[in-house]
């Protein structure tokens, strides 16, 4: 294994991160915060509870994820983006490193970043509403599969992207939707039962189901299930990659 | 119709008798061997065709050929950027494929385009490379490397703050930054000025002599003409040519002996003009050209044919066609249309 490799990738993203700090970890936490504001205090005080807890606390798990989930897509996708925009990628093509090695490097500085980012959400939500974690241990593992997983589909989306308008596409236009739709505003009782089975098909609501079973030990669908679905979803990306160096798509000509 | 080319000079032998100190080292003394590699890109173009190659340890190794010709796209597939269509590439004895850790560790390679994240700083970048091909942070021999080049009052600076050539100089720096044994020049000195192009040469001839490997593409064929010690000439994706420099300009080369003449001649004598001496200037300066190659005779020959027709020579001057003459003829000679 090429460590030094690693390391020196690892550095060299998490200082881009340093640099973007406004936008890549600032932003995220206002934006959270007006979702406090509006839904949790102003719009929330109105609901009752819902699986058990107050609204402004249920709402923490699936807020946390919302953030998760799109920024680890970004963070991941830019990264490696950059490189084949700039053209720097040629070093890092003619660097004696194994495929495995320049993902274990990029997505693990994106998943760290994320990490880190979900830890910061966690920590702001406290300010709106008493937190209580039942299985500090599962919402660790949900938050790391997590952040793991969907930094490997961003470095996916940073390599088939042509364009700028392409890398915000997935977060903006696929990821938020599913998000919205996957139970981080309601649970999915509250809907209809045609729509239940609906979302059902929604991969992101057994994520958010999961990490929210950690804090309050209710979900909607059951933990296994949702630990499956994270299964499946890093398989994927796994598989995806494996492909795109296998082949050189659109890395080498 | 395609005229004959000169043949690609077989190395072997030339290898085999190989300069003594080459003798103890154990390396293999070639560095680069290149088998008939072939390049097709998506598009269907063919950017190398059957190209067989050997560059040996320790040398600089000019790749001249015109725009288009395949000259990136061979380094880019020694480095690991292009993949290849067929054919076989060995680096310091190891294949590029199965062996990549151990080929391209050894390589480090200045691109054709200056390409660089304008928020970084030189230091960032250096470090990075560095660490990319697996070597542990060593900031003395960063430090040294990047006085060397003029860069080290410019370390903290974010890359678009430099200028071109400063930028270029990065990207040596970042080359050199993991201590290879062969290094690619893809065009260095391109939009590079005077002094830094004399700069270069000199970091150029350094390496060398700590036994560096130095590939170069260069558009100024004076510049291959300075370092080089072999030429290889490639057109259409054909290597054309491949030759000890000296060697290729004493064949292919030629001189012109120009003879000022005191008095202008009204006609040449039939002696001169059998010789094949041409008369110019009104008859005031002869001009005789002759093959660099054993062409003294020939020049004693029309000496004593001057004094013996009694004509007083006021100046001679010879000139020796450069690289760059013997270039234009070599890659002038138009293939037929080939795409
Ligand atoms: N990615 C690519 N896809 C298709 N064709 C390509 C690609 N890259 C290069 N080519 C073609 O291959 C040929 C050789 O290109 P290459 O860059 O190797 O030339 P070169 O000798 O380096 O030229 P120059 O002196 O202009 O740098 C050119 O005709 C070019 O158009
Ligand atoms: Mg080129």
């Amino acid at each position: 294994m090429n460590w030094h490799g690693i390391a020196a990738i690892y550095r060299y993203e998490m200082e881009r991160t340093r640099r973007t700090l406004l936008q890549g970890i600032v932003s995220p936490v206002i934006i959270t915060c007006l979702y406090f504001i509006v839904f949790g205090a102003a719009i929330g005080s109105r609901i009752d509870e819902v699986q058990g807890v107050s609204y402004g606390a249920f709402l923490v798990p699936g807020l946390t994820m919302f953030m998760v989930l799109t920024q680890s897509v970004s963070y991941a996708s830019f990264g490696i983006y950059f490189k084949r925009f700039t053209g720097t990628i040629y070093e890092l093509l003619s660097a004696p490193m194994s495929a495995i090695e320049i993902v274990i490097g990029h997505v693990g500085a994106a998943a760290s970043k994320s990490f880190v980012l979900g830890c910061i959400i966690l920590a702001t939500a406290g300010v709106f509403v008493p937190l209580e974690i039942q299985h500090p241990g599962w919402m660790l593992l949900f938050l790391v599969l997590t952040c793991i997983t969907f930094s490997l589909l961003g470095f996916i989306i940073g390599i088939w992207a042509d364009g700028f308008d392409k890398l915000q596409f997935v977060p903006l236009l696929v990821i938020t939707p599913l998000v919205f739709l996957g139970g981080t505003f309601y649970a999915i009782d509250m809907l209809p039962p045609f729509w239940q089975t609906v979302t059902l098909f929604n991969p992101v609501l057994y994520l958010i189901s999961g990490f929210r079973w950690s804090f309050y030990g209710t979900g909607d669908v059951s933990l296994w299930a949702s630990l499956g679905m994270i299964a499946v979803f890093l398989g994927l990306a796994l598989v995806l990659i494996s492909w795109i160096f296998h082949t050189g798509y659109r890395l080498k000509d | 119709m395609r005229r004959e080319c000169p043949p690609v000079r077989r190395e072997r032998d030339a290898i085999s008798d190989a300069d003594e100190a080459a003798a103890a080292d154990t390396r293999p003394p070639v560095m680069v061997d290149v088998q008939g590699l072939r390049k097709q890109y998506h598009g269907g173009f063919l950017a190398l065709r059957d190209v067989s190659l050997r560059i040996r340890r320790g040398e600089i190794f000019g790749l001249l050929g015109p725009n288009g010709a395949g000259k990136t796209t061979l380094i880019h597939i020694i480095c690991g950027i292009v993949t290849l269509s067929a054919g076989t590439v060995r680096v310091a004895g190891y294949d590029i494929h199965r062996q990549y850790r151990e080929t391209r560790r050894r390589i480090g390679l200045v691109p054709q385009e200056l390409t660089n994240e304008a928020f970084e700083t030189v230091w960032t970048t250096l470090t990075y490379s560095r660490g990319l091909f697996g070597k542990a942070a060593d900031p003395v021999y960063l430090e040294r490397l990047l006085k060397d080049l003029s860069l080290w009052d410019k370390r903290h600076s974010p890359m678009m703050q430099l200028s071109g050539g400063m930028k270029r100089r990065v990207l040596i720096a970042k080359a050199l930054s993991h201590e290879p044994e062969i290094l690619f020049l893809d065009e260095p000195t391109a939009g590079v000025d005077v002094d830094l192009r004399r700069d270069m040469w000199k970091l150029v001839r350094g390496l060398r002599r700590r036994g560096v490997t130095i590939i170069l593409t260069t558009h100024y064929i004076e510049e291959a003409e300075e370092m080089a010690d072999r030429i290889g000439v490639i057109r259409d994706g054909e290597l054309i040519l491949v030759q000890d420099k000296h060697e290729l300009m004493r064949s292919l080369g030629s001189k012109v002996v120009t003879l000022e003449l005191a008095q202008p001649l009204a006609h040449l004598p039939e002696a001169l003009a059998r010789l094949g001496v041409e008369c110019e200037q009104g008859g005031r300066t002869l001009r005789y050209r002759y093959s660099a190659e054993g062409g003294e005779a020939g020049v004693d020959a029309v000496l004593r044919a001057v004094q013996q027709a009694g004509l007083t020579v006021h100046d001679l001057h010879t000139r020796e066609s450069s690289l760059e003459q013997i270039f234009v003829r070599l890659v002038g000679e138009q293939p037929e249309e080939a795409q």
